[in-house]
């Protein structure tokens, strides 16, 4: 378990940390913007708050 | 994307949202009111009239817990419940937990209100009322969070729209904030008062960690929950760049935890979390700005809108102090810019310019959307719509300005020296100097205050109006 001792020290966490979280971020706006067709799906969400009502109309694009 | 065109009341749990739409107008009059009334007590001190029971110290919790929890706790369930039923076109799980977190939500605000009038604070700004309290809060929040978590899963639509992520984002920290800021010891089970379970410097650590949170995930989260479903709507057109609000969320939930300790620069902070907190809080300034940016061009190629909706004009006002407050909250973070601004009045101002400008705002506007829709009716003033939003506008700008001249004064004067190196002013110097801009301050609050009589007026009577039209077709019905 000496291992475990590595994480007690704040010169490894904090760069630890930075690289996870830095990671993560760049992950998700690759996820986000990465591709063609994953966008147009994620844009089509847009419209949700559309669906449920006859009466609101909706302005073209 | 499934479809549903069905827009009857028996399809969802409205009755909740009135209820909690009607509340919600009723503790921004009551928080309001009671916001101006100690307000003019700074700039007229005889209306402490010599009482406790009247003093400041006692009522500035009331008029924050009403206009936080009262009327922005109360839009924020109105709204939640309605958007999360429409955007997932189910009926929320359980009518009668939905009850129980109107009754249960409403106790807390009237138990705060007396408990601090009867002098019962346990010191925690935002976060003043007593352990018995604070427990009924947990079950109630424990409540909201299953009720709504319930309702995404039994959703008709496969994908969970955005505005329910700021919604749940906020539920869940609020819930985290709300517990571990208030872990404390009673002295005696028949006692209100009771001990934190931290000390020292952790303590001030752990209330500002709520105390951030509860503005990150309280009053912008959840509002900006509440916009990201509103504004579509009023203007007709899908939000600008879902993808946007995709980054827009995960970023803005990530940084906000870390941004709570630049309340305490200066302090027996260590220094390393204090520039750590300045450093996020700067880097909070993109989503905060992506968000905005994606909420106002919205209206791309409707600009008109802003001159002929005033609902509308709401939003997008709302938006734009979500904008300059959010550049103000990090250009302050900055330890030297700190060093003048912190324990001013420019404090006071840069809180209300997001809490008047953004949360009140962007709540005013969709509640006005929402609650004609409600009972069926048109608006019965846009006239008095109008009429708002001047008074709240000019209200507002009263209100920040007076507090950046007041709190950019006493800094100055605070931190001035005389040729020995003395002090050059004594502190009641800085409060005579002052007293001009506590009125000006005052008066600014009066017209913030107006306008929202004359909105809950105007709801009174759209109510009235849809109650009355219902009636009548109902009647009509009957007879066919």
């Amino acid at each position: 378990m000496e291992w475990l001792m590595w994480f007690s020290k704040y010169e490894n966490t904090k760069p630890l940390a930075l690289i996870i979280f830095f990671v993560t971020f760049i992950g998700i706006v690759v996820y986000v913007y990465g591709s063609k067709k994953r966008s147009q799906r994620l844009e089509s969400y847009r419209h949700i708050p559309f669906l449920d009502e006859q009466d609101d109309t909706k302005d073209k694009q | 994307m499934a479809v549903t065109t069905d827009s009857g009341a028996e399809q969802y749990n409205f009755d909740i949202v009135k209820k909690f739409a009607v509340m919600s107008l009723v503790w921004a009059v009551v928080g309001m009111f009671v916001g101006v009334y100690i307000a003019s007590e700074l700039a007229w001190p005889f209306l402490n009239f010599d009482s406790p029971y009247f003093s400041f110290g006692r009522f500035r919790p009331v008029h924050t817990s009403a206009v936080i929890f009262g009327f922005g706790g109360s839009a924020l369930f109105a709204t939640s419940y309605y958007v999360v039923q429409r955007t997932c076109q189910a009926r929320l799980i359980s009518d009668g937990m939905a009850s129980f977190t109107f009754w249960g939500w409403q106790t807390v605000i009237v138990l705060a209100a007396l408990s601090y009038v009867m002098g019962y604070s346990q010191g925690r700004e935002y976060a003043e009322m007593e352990w018995p309290i604070d427990l009924l809060v947990e079950v109630v929040w424990v409540t909201y969070l299953i009720l709504y978590v319930g309702t995404i899963m039994r959703r008709k639509q496969s994908h969970i729209y955005v505005a329910n992520w700021f919604y749940l984002s906020f539920i869940l920290a609020t819930a985290l904030l709300h517990t571990f800021n208030n872990l404390a010891m009673p002295i005696d089970l028949f006692s209100m008062k009771s001990y934190s379970l931290f000390s020292g410097t952790q303590d001030a650590m752990v209330q500002w960690w709520y105390g951030h949170n509860a503005v990150g995930f309280f009053l912008t989260a959840a509002f900006l929950g509440m916009m990201y479903y509103f504004v579509p709507k009023q203007a007709g057109r899908p939000i600008y760049s879902y993808r946007l609000s995709v980054v827009h969320f995960w970023a803005l939930s990530f940084m906000y935890m870390w941004v709570g300790a630049h309340h305490l620069h200066w302090t027996a902070l260590p220094d390393w979390t204090s520039s750590l907190a300045a450093a996020f809080s700067i880097l909070l300034l993109m989503p905060s700005w992506g968000g905005m940016i994606n909420g106002i061009m919205t209206l791309s190629g409707a600009w008109d809108k802003l001159r002929t909706d005033p609902i509308m004009r709401f939003m997008i006002v709302a938006l734009s102090f979500y904008g300059m407050s959010t550049f103000e909250g990090p250009m302050m973070s900055l330890k030297e810019v700190n060093a003048l601004s912190h324990y001013t009045d420019w404090t006071v101002g840069h809180v209300h310019s997001g809490a008047l400008g953004w949360v009140a705002m962007i709540s005013f506007g969709s509640l006005y959307h929402m609650i004609p829709k409600l009972w069926g009716t048109q608006i019965y003033s846009r006239k008095l719509v109008e009429w708002h939003f001047w008074l709240a506008t000019i209200g507002i700008v009263l209100y920040i300005v007076a507090m950046w001249i007041s709190g950019i004064t006493q800094g100055l004067m605070w931190r001035a020296f005389d040729e020995f190196g003395n002090l050059q002013y004594s502190f009641v110097e800085s409060v005579a100097e002052m007293m001009p801009f506590y009125a000006m301050r005052a008066i600014g609050g009066m017209f913030f205050l107006t306008g929202t009589v004359l909105m809950a007026g105007n709801m009174f009577m759209t109510i009235r109006q849809g109650k009355r039209e219902n009636a009548i077709l109902d009647a009509k019905l009957a007879h066919a």
